[in-house]
């Protein structure tokens, strides 16, 4: 039994069943994230955790303690909202102990933890200010003051960032994780941003159509891609998928694809992969953008990397990198190449693949084959 | 949808705290309540009510006689019910007809970057804040032929200027709908002038581009897009219309003789004055149906639409 | 009302504004003419009225048509001028739409933030309440004031206004509230705050502005009723729309127009007031009234 438990939980909406039957057990101190596009289930997952939407069928347990039935305030949960939820008539200090008042804190005591909790997120000169005089970055802290004021069993946060300018959101992703780490707390977390997935999680569940489509570490999740939704969705620029076949050459495991013009390529699995026994299969092909790469950018510690002459479509210089596009299987692949790689769009380069990270999904089921 | 309120019909509350929870579980109910109970009789208790009057022998007091149909036979047959139905649908017409234009067209004009509009837009107005009875009164001596308008036409040496509508059984009925305009055309201004707000610049900045002229501008894209501004004017003006009662009692109290009855002053002088409890009930009903058929559709559309 | 909002882009040329301007000063000339006529007529000697004069300022400047028609001018049979009807309206007015707006708001937050199965009908029961022609209640209500003894009062008449207000207070309330963060009162759930609490601490404060445009409509409506007032009150507890007709429509005598005029004026003070201090609340609760949801 672990800290969080959610089993078999669902959710409907009359005949529409939003979320699927749930599973989910953290730890204490875990930082748990769910991911995934608008309307798969993970808004609703954490308003039920924090009893705000009745749990259809199941249960939700906290410290092994069911939580069906008992009111959000009875939880001792804290919760981050995307819009902040600031109570616009009360000042920054009036909100952040409004939770502690409510369940009955002395005002001495009160004030005593909304000193602390100022001085941790560096708020204290806000205290008098009305969350209308405050900026987004602000509003953000006071939120999180808020909740960890109540030094609740778990923190819940609601797509807290997607409020806040792009540069304003890095800096508060790096902020919550070091609090997280300073804290640690037991934290759900719930974004659409599979970047703030990866960054700030000890774990990721990525959800779809109201079904955890996979539930693991960021480092399982980003190299081993359960099936081809979280291979697209995870990542950035996202996965390249395209179709292959497996075929065996000298008793070694390849796939087979098609390039531009006709001319086919083969690709050796790293060896021990297994994938022999699928000979003649088709299959999708996945491999990250940087597992594709020039010559000299390629990883030097692969066991399988394997050169391609390719028609080169369009380049993307992204300063850092240069985002080189061509076509494989019939779909757009894209390859992350050194900026100072000289590569023109129309030419055939030489295009480094990386076999060891590639993975292979069944293109009927879209999950991945091992 | 907003469901927030944490619902605990679907699983065990804790035996414990049951009392409690189904108290917290129920407040929003139980303060809803007295609203709903007062709505439920005094509104749709009393409907039926009326209704069941509507085919009694009621006379000076409700009486409980089944009488069938025959209040609605004989009311189609008085004379001065025909006479207030045609004139609803004279006044509501060219009431719910000259609104409109009036209003649209003091809109559009008022959405010219116009200096002073807060002003303007005040004048336009004001005639809502007042009571029916105020404007009856204002324009029942200004309409009078012996001291308003007429008397002062004449005094300017027009000796023979004649406007005498108010007096004219023929014609009193449109008083009423200059009286009902000046009140409430400026409302049906606002109503546009807000619509015309609405409306994307963007758009018409692309269609001056493609080289739309103004009366082109205003014709082909604008005023299609106020469509439900149209929609909510002609519900309103036609609510109002059916409503009509303060104005005509002050303007002409009905006069001259049954000139300018209306069914909302029929059904008052039948059942308080004429003592036809029965008869006043059936009118009344169906003045509920009138206005329901045009509301009905109205809220229930309305109320989809916020789902 | 959107008046914040940018105008048109539509551009246009000089004489067309020319035209723009003069037709919107007609029409001022239009809205102002009753005006004019109420103020200046009822500043005049009745003679000068009844000589034809009753576009021109008054020639002598009077105040007793509205000394009359305040204390001594003839309503109905006693000569008490509007003066006691003046309270009538107030003392009906100041409880109906207190108790309605408090109701309203109450109800406008149940169904909006404490939504259950079957809310939406019960609203639209109580929206449809709002625009029923009231001639249809008239009897049962006259039915039940008299078995309760309320018939003739004016409490009678407040409770009338308060059962008819809450429908349109509630519908304020309820689309303001709509637009109201319900993430605020999440957060609050979640700080502890129960049902009472939520709406004095989070909702109340933040009500302001539509309790103005709710408070303001009520009164303009109740206070300009007729229907209800004459039908369910006695000579003494009359509202001020009651007595003005009456004193316009007495028979007996000769007809002092200038106290009319002057009678007319002080039943739309009140109102007039409120447009002319709130007048954008005023607008926003018409528009409301009416451009629903």
């Amino acid at each position: 039994m672990g800290f969080l438990d959610i089993k078999n939980a669902t959710k409907s909406y009359g005949a529409v069943k939003v979320l699927h039957e749930t599973d989910i057990s953290i730890e204490e101190g875990e930082f748990l994230v769910l991911v995934g596009p608008s309307g798969c289930g993970k808004s609703t997952l954490l308003n039920m955790i924090a009893g705000l939407e009745n749990i259809t069928t199941g249960d939700i347990a906290i410290k092994g303690r069911s939580m069906n039935g008992v009111r959000p305030a009875d939880r001792n949960i804290a919760m981050v909202f995307q819009s902040y939820a600031l109570y616009p008539n009360m000042n920054v200090g009036q909100n952040i102990v409004f939770g502690l008042e409510m369940h009955g804190v002395p005002k001495p005591e009160r004030d005593k933890a909304m000193k602390e909790v100022a001085e941790l997120l560096q708020i204290e000169h806000l205290l008098d200010r009305k969350p209308g005089q405050l900026s987004g970055g602000q509003r953000q802290r006071v939120a999180m003051g808020r909740a960890l004021v109540r030094d609740p069993d778990v923190f819940l946060f609601d797509e807290p960032l997607s409020n806040l300018d792009a540069k304003l959101r890095v800096d508060m992703r790096t902020e919550i994780k070091k609090l997280h780490q300073k804290l640690k707390t037991t934290i759900v977390y719930v974004t659409h941003d599979q970047i703030e997935a990866l960054t700030l999680s000890t774990r990721i569940a990525v959800m779809y159509g109201g079904h955890v489509q996979q539930l693991g570490t960021p480092k399982e999740i980003y190299d081993n891609p359960a099936n081809m939704f979280v291979a697209g969705f995870m990542g950035s620029p996202s996965m390249n998928l395209f179709p292959a076949t497996i075929a065996v050459e000298n008793g070694r495991a390849v796939a087979r694809t098609k390039l531009v013009g006709g001319a086919e390529a083969t690709l050796p699995f790293a060896e021990g992969r297994g994938f022999e026994r699928h000979e003649g299969r088709d299959i999708v092909l996945g491999l990250r953008p940087e597992a594709i790469t020039d010559r000299d950018g390629a990883d030097r510690n692969s066991q399988s990397v394997h050169v391609v002459e390719a028609h080169v479509e369009v380049t993307e210089p992204a300063g850092s990198d240069t985002f080189v596009v061509t076509q494989m299987g019939g779909k757009e692949v894209t390859g992350r190449f050194r900026a100072d790689v000289d590569v023109q769009a129309g030419q055939s380069f030489p295009f480094a693949i990386n076999m060891d990270k590639a993975v292979v999904f069944d293109p009927e089921t879209e999950a991945r084959i091992s | 949808m907003t469901q927030i309120a944490p619902d605990v019909r679907e699983v065990s509350a804790r035996p414990q705290n049951a009392g409690r929870d189904w108290l917290r579980e129920a407040l929003p109910k139980i303060v809803l309540s007295p609203s709903l109970a007062m709505v439920l009789i005094f509104v749709y208790g009393f409907i039926i009510f009326t209704f069941y009057l509507s085919f009694t022998d009621s006379r000076i007091l409700p009486s409980y006689g089944w009488e069938g149909w025959s209040n609605y036979s004989k009311l189609f047959r008085i004379r001065a019910w025909d006479t207030a139905v045609s004139n609803l649908l004279i006044f509501g017409s060219l009431y719910i007809v000259i609104c409109c234009a009036l209003g649209l067209a003091l809109a559009i004009l008022l959405d010219q970057k116009i200096r002073a509009e807060g002003f303007i837009r005040t004048v336009y107005l004001y005639p809502m804040a007042l009571s029916f009875i105020v404007t009856g009164t204002a324009w029942k001596w200004f309409l009078d032929p012996g001291i308003g308008l007429q008397a002062v036409v004449r005094s300017w040496g027009w000796e023979s200027f004649t406007f005498d509508w108010i007096k004219d059984g023929d014609m009193a009925i449109y008083t009423i709908v200059i009286a009902a305009v000046w009140q409430t055309s400026g409302f049906v201004m606002a109503m546009f002038l807000a619509g015309l707000r609405g409306i994307d610049n963007e758009v018409l900045k692309a269609a001056q581009i493609d080289g739309a002229s103004n009366w082109a501008l205003y014709r082909r894209i604008v005023i299609p897009q106020l469509r439900p501004a149209f929609m909510s004017a002609f519900v309103v003006l036609a609510h109002m219309a059916i409503k009509s009662y303060d104005l005509v009692i002050a303007l002409t109290g009905g006069g001259p003789g049954t000139a300018t009855e209306l069914p909302a002053t029929f059904m008052y002088s039948y059942t308080f004055t004429r003592n036809q409890m029965g008869i006043g009930a059936a009118s009344a009903t169906i003045m509920l149906m009138a206005i329901a058929a045009i509301m009905v559709p109205y809220i229930y559309s309305e109320l989809r639409e916020k789902k | 009302m959107s008046s914040n909002a940018t105008a048109t882009v539509v551009r246009t040329g000089a004489g067309s504004r020319f035209v723009i301007y003069t037709l919107l000063i007609l029409f001022c000339l239009y809205y102002l003419l009753p005006l004019y006529v109420m103020v200046v007529n009822s500043l005049k000697p009745l003679s000068e009225i009844q000589a034809g004069g009753m576009m021109s300022l008054p020639e002598e400047w009077t105040v007793a048509p509205w000394a009359s028609a305040w204390s001594t001018a003839q309503i109905g049979v006693e000569a008490t001028g509007l003066k006691p009807f003046f309270w009538n309206s107030i003392v009906m007015v100041v409880p109906a739409v207190a108790i309605s707006t408090v109701l309203g708001a109450l109800n406008g937050y149940v169904l909006t933030k404490w939504r259950f199965r079957g809310d939406t009908i019960i609203f639209g029961l109580l929206l449809f309440g709002c625009f029923i022609p009231f001639q249809m209640v008239l009897i049962p209500m006259a039915r039940m004031l008299g078995i309760v003894g309320l018939a003739g009062t004016v409490p009678g008449l407040i409770f009338v206004h308060l059962v008819y207000g809450i429908g349109f207070s509630t519908l304020y309330f309820r689309n303001y509230y709509q637009q109201f963060p319900t993430e605020l009162v999440r957060a609050a759930m979640i700080d502890g705050a129960g049902f009472f609490t939520i709406f004095r601490r989070i909702m109340l404060p933040s009500s302001g502005p539509i309790a103005v445009v709710c408070v303001i409509w009520q009164f303009t409506n109740i206070w300009n009723d007729f229907l209800f007032g004459a039908s369910f009150s006695d000579f003494d507890s009359q509202p001020m729309t009651v007595a003005l007709n009456n004193l316009v429509q007495s028979s007996t005598g000769v007809k002092e127009y200038n106290v009319h005029f002057a009678g007319a004026i002080m039943a739309a003070l009140p109102t007039l007031l409120v447009y002319i201090v709130a007048g954008r609340y005023f607008v926003r609760g018409l528009m409301a009234g009416s451009v629903k949801g």
